[in-house]
């Protein structure tokens, strides 16, 4: 594998201008210093709760994501090739949808072959011909970016569904301001603190016709068993709305109402997260106990939006993300500005012989999985994992894409050593509403704290940094 | 608001209330149990502590006796008794977890901070007397600063007022418990069998309810069973009264009723349970009988959070 792109330091030395202040900045600051703060930033974050659950672990039932204190920057010029990108790639998403569900262009023109659609769990018939308020269907995407050298930003993932992570970008911020005032002064930090403002308009901008003048937005928790519960409780707290769990809702006349202790109170827009799968017994998993019985058809009828929309799960897809390049031509007719990796689909016999012979090379991961769960990474795994998926892809070769291995970018990190290159990666949140589409200058940097390892997701051992977007 | 966020408000006050109330309470048996046995007699007092907690059925399901090692394992961190003061704290964090939103960012430092620093005692446990000391301490600081973060922190809404109602709820039926323990002990002179050793008896029962200054201020007398009662059942000025409750309970129902534009059963009842404690004078009660006027208070507290959960918290 090749050496990693620094995001800092060249290979020469120099150190890269968005990065000269923090730079100069750490040869000032004594070791210690960094130590103290980054203990304090520790401290603040389990006072405040900032926890997450991870599946499985009964002992560990709240941990806290580790923190890394060194911020991760961005020049201006980079952001704006990469929001361009991003809405671009976004609004092909959301067009995607549109026509999956509708007149399905894309298919008669043998862009995207429709055994990929339509044999794909998460294809949701019940969406057919459904209209959803103003196209959108993706109100909320996280965009999982990567670089690997200075010039290009490439997409490894579109989240779709109910991306989590922007309270860690703004907690993270919030946290950094108040332990690092001086190395602000010393920047010009895009703020991200209006994100809570930007979604609530976006959320109220697709409002069901049938809402009044002043819609009424909650979001739909799982509960506080969920891994991202926190995030919930503090989204609704800063949008000013109410966090609801399945059982506070309830469907009459196709309508959505909240119990409340004034009686029923009506519902017009719902950002959910929680999973298609769950959100209503009636239509889909009949076991599910946090859904609403009659939600779907609340829905369908048109009195109740919900963000994300149903079954944007087609679009996020690992094996239609490899057709995104073209899917971004097909609908803008634009050469897409943000990369793809190359992807091999195991699902097509030349594409899976090459895989099987370089396994020990790619990146093998499960077309339907997330959270970093299921995945080889060939030069990373010994013998026995490779046969172990050799055996899995040739079993069910349509359930895996193959990448190569990637170099990540680095970034320095704090570690017991001291400063130290650590891969990371980026996820933008963009959100689409009414007539715009808004990107809060940053994101959720995650970074791989273990030397060498290239995952990042925080079931994984990952942790999180600030990500700064210098206004120049 | 949702019922479901007021129902947490609501029981999260509770939990807390009770987590202190126990904490004063095996408080006040260390100190009366600690006295030579001359002064205290044959009354176990263990035993009536687990009374006053209303878990004795429970407790004597796990040990075989009421000595102190026991009943403070019992109450304290027994995780099979819903009421101990680990469960109560336990609770209390998941109930302030679900409703985070509702409450301010002060009171959630309280419940979690403490939840935090609980988590090594949980695991230590407390072994002599005086880590056993700091912890009952540190329950009844917790209390009084999560009462305190609401009192200065939360917006004068129903979410306020809900909270405010898990309160009183739990302090009346608390010391509506003691009294209906301890009445023996607080019968008009010529009625009561005891004697001096009884003193500390009604010092430990004003201890468990922080009215042992509070008593001499109001009366200015040496300690008299039947001011005693009185205070803990009719003097309002005294914030674990009976009366006082009632006084609150009503205020805050009222206010909900306000804001809602319109009253029900639970602001009716309260205000009947109230009306009857303005009404009375202990003469009567002790005509009537101290026992039978608490039972009836008790059934009264517990029906009125019933009809507030019906008419507000499902």
């Amino acid at each position: 594998m090749a050496v990693a792109f620094d995001e800092m330091n060249e290979p020469g030395g120099d150190v890269r201008q968005a990065y000269q202040e923090l730079s100069r900045w750490l040869k000032e600051t004594p070791p210690e210093a960094l130590e103290y703060r980054r203990h304090e930033a520790e401290l603040l974050f389990r006072r405040i709760g900032i926890t997450f659950a991870v599946y499985g672990e009964a002992e560990a039932q709240e941990r806290l994501i580790p923190f890394d204190v060194i911020p991760r920057i961005l020049s201006g010029k980079e952001w704006t090739l990469l929001e361009k990108g991003l809405k671009q790639r976004v609004k092909a998403l959301n067009m995607f949808l549109r026509d999956i569900y509708h007149g399905r262009d894309i298919l008669r023109a043998n862009v995207v072959p429709d055994d990929l659609i339509f044999q794909n769990p998460v294809f949701r018939p019940e969406m057919n011909g459904q209209d959803v308020p103003h196209d959108v269907y993706v109100h909320i995407a996280g965009i999982d970016i990567v670089r690997v050298d200075a010039n290009d930003f490439i997409v490894l993932e579109d989240n779709a569904r109910t991306p989590s992570g922007v309270s860690y970008m703004l907690e993270n911020r919030e946290i950094m301001m108040r332990l690092f005032p001086d190395l602000f002064a010393r920047h010009r930090v895009a703020p991200v603190e209006r994100y809570p403002d930007e979604l609530l308009s976006c959320l109220r901008s697709v409002a069901p016709l049938s809402a009044s003048a002043e819609p009424t937005v909650a979001l739909m928790t799982p509960g506080i068993y969920n891994s991202a519960y926190y995030e919930h409780s503090f989204l609704a707290d800063k949008l000013g709305i109410e966090l609801v769990e399945g059982r506070d809702l309830i469907v009459k006349n196709d309508e959505v109402f909240m119990r409340t202790t004034e009686g029923l109170k009506r519902v017009d827009v719902i950002y959910r997260r929680v999973d298609d799968d769950f959100l209503d017994p009636l239509t889909f998993r009949p076991d599910s106990a946090l859904g609403v019985p009659g939600l779907m058809s609340a829905y369908v009828a048109g009195n109740v939006t919900l963000a994300n929309a149903v079954g944007t799960g087609i679009a996020d897809d690992k094996a239609i993300y490899s057709y995104m390049p073209d899917v971004v031509k097909f609908y803008l007719g634009e050469e897409p500005i943000l990369k793809n990796v190359q992807t091999w689909r195991c699902r097509e016999p030349q594409d899976l012989s090459y895989v099987l012979d370089h396994l020990g090379e790619l990146v093998v991961k499960e077309v339907h999985g997330s959270g970093g769960y299921g995945m080889l990474i060939g030069p990373a795994a010994t013998k026995a994992t490779i046969e172990a998926f050799r055996d899995k892809l040739k079993r069910e070769p349509e359930g895996f894409i193959a990448q190569p291995t990637l170099a990540l970018s680095t970034c320095p990190t704090c570690v017991t050593s001291g400063l130290a290159p650590r891969h990371v990666d980026l996820r933008p949140f963009v959100l689409t509403g009414r007539d715009r589409t808004t990107i809060v200058p940053g994101g959720l940097t995650r970074v791989a704290l273990k030397e060498g390892s290239l995952v990042v997701n925080s079931s994984q051992g990952g942790g999180t940094k600030d990500t700064w977007v210098l206004d120049e | 608001m949702l019922s479901r966020t007021a129902e947490n408000l609501y029981w999260l006050a509770r939990y807390v209330e009770r987590a202190e109330y126990l904490a004063r309470t095996i408080d006040a048996t260390l100190r009366v149990t600690a006295l030579p046995a001359a002064y205290i007699g044959k009354t176990n007092e263990w035993e009536s502590a687990l009374l006053t907690a209303g878990v004795s059925a429970g407790f004597y399901e796990a040990y075989p006796e009421a000595n102190e090692q026991n009943v403070v394992e019992y109450l304290s961190f027994n995780q099979s008794n819903p009421s101990s003061i680990k469960n109560c704290i336990e609770a209390a964090r998941l109930n302030a977890r679900s409703v985070r939103t509702a409450l301010t960012s002060e009171m959630w430092d309280t419940i979690n901070g403490s939840w935090i620093e609980l988590q090594e005692v949980w695991s230590k446990g407390a072994k002599t007397r005086e880590e056993l000391a700091r912890f009952l301490r540190f329950v009844q600081e917790t209390s009084l600063r999560f009462d305190g973060s609401a009192y200065r922190t939360m917006l004068r809404n129903d979410a306020y007022w809900f909270s405010r109602l898990g309160l009183h709820l739990e302090r009346a039926d608390n010391t509506a418990r003691i009294l209906d323990v301890k009445y023996h002990v607080l019968l008009p002179e010529e009625e009561h069998v005891g004697g001096p050793l009884d003193y500390y008896q009604w010092t430990s029962i004003l201890r468990s309810v922080s009215a042992l200054t509070a008593y001499h201020w109001v009366y200015r007398e040496t300690l008299k069973p039947w001011l005693i009662a009185d205070l803990l059942i009719l003097n309002d000025t005294l914030p674990r009264s009976l009366a006082s409750c009632y006084g609150n309970l009503v205020r805050n129902l009222d206010q909900i009723g306000v804001a809602y534009g319109r009253q029900g059963p639970s602001q009716r009842h309260a205000r009947g349970v109230r009306n009857r404690l303005e009404h009375s004078n202990m003469d009567d009660i002790f005509q009537r009988g101290v026992h039978e006027f608490i039972q009836e208070f008790i059934s009264d507290n517990s029906r009125l959070g019933e009809i507030i959960t019906k008419q507000y918290l499902i």
